[in-house]
C-alpha cells in the first residue's frame, strides 16, 4: 500500500518535472498568440429577431466590454428601451465590474503561457490549465448568473408582466415576440482553441523523461 | 368543301377562339404578362422612384415603378398634418402666410446632365415660389419666394447641366415691379413677363434669385435646358404672342405661330457679371434689347406647350397644342442662324430667328400634342391631349423618303385614359435616359376608377416602351393633380432612415429625462420635452392664461420608423417628430383648462398611454401639484426648472399572466 502511494507520488513528481519538447513549446506559444488575437473578437453574441426587427438586434459580449450592434451601438439602447416595458433593469456596460478586471486575468493567463514556453516544464502547463479552466468555468457561470439576474429582477410596476425567465446562454429561445439566438463567437472559439493547444502541449511531451 | 368555304370557316373559328381569350381588348396572356411586369411582391421593392408634382394640392407624391403604388407624400406648399408639416415653427415659417401652392414641374438636380440624387426642386405656379426637397430625408428644406418681378411661376423648374441654375419663366404678365398698378387695357405697353435664373449653391442647394430677363408680355409656357451642342441654352414656348389681356381662349389663339424663347443663360450670367443690368425690386434685370445675344425668338405653331431638348442636346421639340404637329428644331441650325444673323426682323429689339433656317421638320403626330419625352434610343414620345394617346415617333436624322412624308416617322400610338397632359420617360431630361418606362399623367379619369363621387382623382398609366410597340402595363390614380414627374433609380440614392443624434444641431434638443424642463421667464413658458416609447418627459406643463408657451420636443429614438407625434388638443398643433429630430411650436394660451397632449403617430403597444397635460390655470390660481412653470405665490415668476416628473405608480397592478 505504502509502496503504491510512494509509486504514484514518484510518478506524479516525475510527470510534473517532464521537460517540454519543442512541439509543446510551439503549441504554447501558439496558445498565447491565440488568446491575444481572441481579445479582438466578441466572445458571445445574442441576436434578437421579432417581426418589427426583421434584421435583428445584436448584443456583442467582449472580454472587456458589452456592445450593441447598429450605428453607435444603437441596438443596446433599443433592447433597454424595449426591456423597460417588462421592467427589466437597463443593461449598463458600467455595471459589469468583471469586465474591468477581466483584461488582467487574460494578461495573467498569457504570462503563464509564456512562462511555460520559457521554463519548459510540465508543472507550468498544469498550473496554466488549472487557472485557465477555473477562470473559464467561473466566467461562464457568472455570465449565466447575470442573465438570471436580469430576467428575474423585474420591476413589479412595469407596464407588462411576464413570468421571470433566464435568457438562454446557448441556443434558440422564444421570449414574447422575440426569438433569441445566443451563440459563442470567434473570441470564444479562439479561446477554446487555446485550451486545446495547451492540452496538446502536455500531450506532445508525455513521453519526455526528466533529467 | 370549296376552298372558299374552308377559308371562311377557319376565319370564323379563329375569331371565336380569339374572342374567348379576350377581356376588354387585352388577351388573358397579355394581362398575365402585364400583371407580372408591374407586380412587386410583398416584401420586395420597386426599382424606380416616381416623383409626381401634386399640382394644386401643393405637395409632391412619391410612387414606385413598376408597381405605380403611392408610397409617400412630401408636403411642400401646404400644411400636412400627417407629417406635422406646417405646425412647427420652422415649417410654418417656410410656408409664410400661404396655405397652398400649385406644384407643376419637379426637377431633379443634375451633374454633367445626369441626376445626382441630391435635390428635387419644385415650382409654385400660384405664389411664385420655388422649393427644394433634399433627397437625403425627402423633406422640404427651403422655399424661396414669392420671387420678385415674377407672376405665375409656371415655366420651371428646369435645372441646368450642373444645377448651376433653376430656370423659370412666368406664365402671367403684370405691371412690374409688382405692386405697380396699370390698366389691363394697356397690357402690351405696361405689362411684362420675366425669365429668372435662380442660383443654386453647389454645396448646400440653397437657392437665391440670380438675375432676370425682362420680356414682352407673352405667356411663357413650358421649357427645358440644353446640353451637348445646346449647352448653356434654355428654351420656352409661349402662347399669347397676340398680347391679349381678355378672353385669352380666343384672343391669344389668333396667330398661327407664337414665339418661343431661345435663351443663352451663360450670356445672361456674363451680362450680369459685366454689370449690364438695371435693378428692379433688388434683382439685376437684363433688357434683351440692350444686351444682344441673351434672347432670341423663334416662331412655333400654334400656342405650343412643351419645349423639350432631347438627350443629345441637338433636337428641341415643341408640342403644337393647337396644331396637329410637333416642331423639331435643329440646335446646330439655331446656332448657325444666331452666328449668321439669319433673322426675320426683330420684336422689340429681340432678333427673330428665321423659321425655315432652324426647323428640321413638323411631325404630324396628331391632335393636341403637349409634351415630349425621349428614351435615349432615338425615339420621342408625345402626349396627345385631344386624341388622348401617346404617340411614339422617330427623331431625326430622317431619310429622304421620311422627309418627304413625315407620317412615316410616326411609329405607334398608345391610347390613354384620358387626355394625357404630361408624360414622363425615365431620365428623359438627362444625357442618358433609363428609358424602359413611360408614365402618362392623364387629366381626366372619367369613370376609369370605382365611383367616388363627383370629386374625382386623376389617372396615371404605366407604359412599357422597351419594344417596337408600346405596351400598357398598369394604371393608378392620384389626387389632383400631377403635371409632370421625375423618375430616379432607387439604387442611386441612400436616404437617411433616422436623424443621427450626433447630427442634431438644434440648441433646444435634449436627450435624457434628466434634462427635461419647464422654465418660466415673465409670461414666457418654455418646455423641453423628450418623446420616447411610450412616454413624454415631462408629462405635465403648468402655465396660465395669457402665457406664451414654447415647446421643444426631441424624439430621442434612433430606431427607424419610431416616429412620435405631439398633438396638443384644441390648440391646432400636431407636430410629428422623426427619430433623432427636434421640433418646436409656439402658442399663446388664451383659454383656461387642462389640455392633454398625446402621441398622434402610432408608436408602440402603449402608444395610447403616451400623453401629458398642459395645465392652463386662471391668472393667480395656485396649482399646488405644479412642478414646473408654475407661478409663485407672489404672482411673480421665479425661473423654475427641474428634472422630469417621476412616472406615477399605477394604483393597482394588473394581475400577472397565469
Amino acid at each position: 500500500m505504502t509502496a503504491k502511494v510512494a509509486n504514484a507520488l514518484q510518478w506524479e513528481f516525475r510527470f510534473l518535472h517532464k521537460p517540454l519538447n519543442v512541439w509543446s513549446r510551439v503549441c504554447l506559444l501558439a496558445a498565447a498568440v491565440t488568446i491575444v488575437v481572441s481579445l479582438f473578437y466578441p466572445l458571445w453574441k445574442m441576436h434578437l429577431v421579432a417581426p418589427q426587427y426583421s434584421d435583428g438586434l445584436d448584443l456583442y459580449i467582449f472580454p472587456y466590454k458589452i456592445e450593441g450592434g447598429g450605428f453607435h451601438g444603437q441596438h443596446l439602447k433599443e433592447i433597454n428601451n424595449l426591456n423597460h416595458y417588462i421592467g427589466m433593469k437597463p443593461i449598463e456596460p458600467a455595471d459589469f465590474l468583471e469586465m474591468r478586471w477581466m483584461p488582467f486575468v487574460f494578461g495573467l493567463i498569457i504570462l503563464m503561457t509564456l512562462r511555460s514556453v520559457v521554463f519548459g516544464e510540465m508543472s507550468n502547463v498544469v498550473d496554466l490549465f488549472a487557472v485557465y479552466s477555473y477562470f473559464g468555468t467561473f466566467s461562464i457561470g457568472s455570465f449565466w448568473y447575470r442573465l438570471y439576474e436580469y430576467g428575474h429582477n423585474l420591476d413589479p410596476h412595469a407596464p407588462m408582466h411576464i413570468k421571470p425567465f433566464t435568457p438562454l446562454l446557448v441556443g434558440v429561445k422564444q421570449i414574447a415576440n422575440f426569438r433569441e439566438y445566443s451563440f459563442p463567437q470567434a473570441g470564444a472559439y479562439l479561446l477554446c482553441a487555446s485550451v486545446l493547444l495547451i492540452l496538446l502541449a502536455g500531450w506532445f511531451s508525455r513521453k519526455e523523461q526528466p533529467s | 368543301m370549296t376552298t372558299y368555304l374552308k377559308y371562311t370557316l377557319a376565319v370564323a373559328i379563329a375569331i371565336v377562339f380569339a374572342g374567348c381569350g379576350k377581356q376588354g381588348g387585352t388577351s388573358q396572356a397579355d394581362r398575365t404578362a402585364n400583371a407580372l411586369a408591374s407586380y412587386v411582391a410583398p416584401g420586395e421593392k420597386d426599382e424606380y422612384y416616381l416623383f409626381y408634382s401634386g399640382g394644386h394640392s401643393g405637395q409632391v407624391f412619391v410612387a414606385g415603378i413598376p408597381s405605380l403604388r403611392h408610397i409617400t407624400t412630401i408636403p411642400v406648399f401646404a400644411p400636412y398634418p400627417a407629417t406635422g408639416y406646417g405646425f412647427d415653427d420652422e415649417s410654418k415659417k417656410m410656408l409664410g402666410d400661404y396655405t397652398w401652392g400649385d406644384v407643376h414641374h419637379p426637377g431633379l438636380s443634375q451633374t454633367n446632365s445626369k441626376y445626382d440624387g441630391r435635390w428635387l426642386f419644385v415650382n409654385d405656379n400660384a405664389n411664385n415660389r420655388i422649393a427644394r426637397i433634399n433627397l437625403h430625408d425627402f423633406k422640404t428644406h427651403q422655399i424661396l419666394g414669392p420671387i420678385p418681378n415674377s407672376m405665375g411661376n409656371h415655366g420651371s423648374s428646369f435645372l441646368t447641366e450642373n444645377s448651376e441654375y433653376i430656370l423659370c419663366a412666368t406664365r402671367f404678365s403684370v405691371p412690374l415691379p409688382k405692386g405697380r398698378v396699370a390698366d389691363p387695357n394697356d397690357y402690351a405697353t405696361e405689362f411684362n413677363s420675366m425669365v429668372s435664373g435662380i442660383k443654386v449653391d453647389p454645396q448646400t442647394g440653397e437657392m437665391k434669385v440670380g438675375w432676370q430677363i425682362l420680356t414682352p408680355p407673352f405667356d411663357w409656357d413650358l421649357g427645358s435646358t440644353g446640353k451637348g451642342p445646346s449647352s448653356g441654352w434654355a428654351f420656352w414656348t409661349s402662347y399669347n404672342t397676340e398680347m391679349a389681356h381678355d378672353l385669352l381662349e380666343v384672343n391669344s389663339s389668333q396667330k398661327d405661330r407664337d414665339f418661343a424663347a431661345v435663351v443663352n443663360w451663360r450670356a445672361a450670367e456674363k451680362a450680369v457679371a459685366e454689370g449690364k443690368t438695371t435693378v428692379m425690386d433688388g434683382v439685376p434685370i437684363i433688357d434683351p434689347a440692350k444686351v444682344p445675344g441673351v434672347l432670341y425668338f423663334v416662331p412655333i405653331g400654334k400656342s405650343p406647350h412643351g419645349m423639350d431638348t432631347d438627350p443629345t442636346g441637338k433636337w428641341v421639340v415643341a408640342g403644337g397644342k393647337l396644331q396637329p404637329a410637333t416642331t423639331v428644331l435643329n440646335f446646330e441650325k439655331v446656332l448657325a442662324a444666331v452666328n449668321n444673323k439669319t433673322f426675320d426682323g426683330d420684336f422689340r429689339g429681340v432678333p427673330i430667328l428665321k423659321y425655315e433656317a432652324v426647323v428640321e421638320g413638323e411631325v404630324p403626330v396628331g391632335l393636341g400634342p403637349l409634351h415630349t419625352q425621349f428614351d435615349g434610343r432615338g425615339f420621342a414620345y408625345t402626349s396627345m391631349f385631344i386624341d388622348s394617346n401617346i404617340t411614339k415617333w422617330k427623331l431625326p436624322p430622317w431619310t429622304e423618303e421620311e422627309r418627304k412624308d413625315l407620317n412615316k416617322v410616326v411609329l405607334d400610338k398608345m391610347p390613354t385614359h384620358f387626355s394625357t397632359g404630361h408624360l414622363v420617360v425615365a431620365g428623359s431630361d438627362t444625357a442618358n435616359p433609363y428609358g424602359k418606362w413611360c408614365v402618362a399623367m392623364n387629366k381626366l379619369s372619367a369613370g376609369r376608377h370605382v365611383n367616388v363621387g363627383p370629386s374625382q382623382p386623376e389617372s396615371s398609366q404605366l407604359i412599357d416602351i422597351t419594344g417596337d410597340k408600346m405596351k400598357m402595363v398598369a394604371e393608378s390614380y392620384t389626387e389632383p393633380e400631377p403635371h409632370f414627374a421625375q423618375i430616379l433609380k432607387v439604387s442611386e440614392i441612400q436616404p437617411a432612415e433616422i436623424y443621427p443624434k450626433d447630427e442634431n444641431k438644434d440648441p433646444d434638443a435634449i436627450w435624457d429625462k434628466s434634462q427635461a424642463s419647464v422654465t418660466r421667464n415673465g409670461n414666457q413658458v418654455v418646455a423641453k420635452v423628450i418623446a420616447i416609447r411610450s412616454r413624454y418627459y415631462p408629462d405635465r406643463i403648468d402655465a396660465q392664461v395669457g402665457d406664451d408657451l414654447t415647446v421643444h420636443v426631441t424624439n430621442v429614438e434612433q430606431t427607424r420608423d419610431m416616429i412620435h407625434g405631439f398633438g396638443f388638443i384644441e390648440h391646432n398643433i400636431n407636430m410629428v417628430i422623426d427619430p433623432g429630430e427636434t421640433k418646436t411650436f409656439h402658442v399663446n394660451l388664451k383659454k383656461p383648462g387642462v389640455f392633454p397632449y398625446y402621441c398622434t403617430n402610432f408608436c408602440s403597444a402603449l402608444h395610447q398611454e403616451m400623453q401629458g397635460y398642459v395645465v392652463v390655470a386662471n391668472a393667480g390660481q395656485q396649482m399646488p401639484g405644479a412642478k414646473y412653470g408654475l407661478v409663485s405665490a407672489e404672482g411673480n415668476a421665479p425661473a423654475e426648472t427641474g428634472g422630469a416628473s417621476p412616472a406615477p405608480s399605477p394604483q393597482s397592478s394588473p394581475a400577472p399572466p397565469p
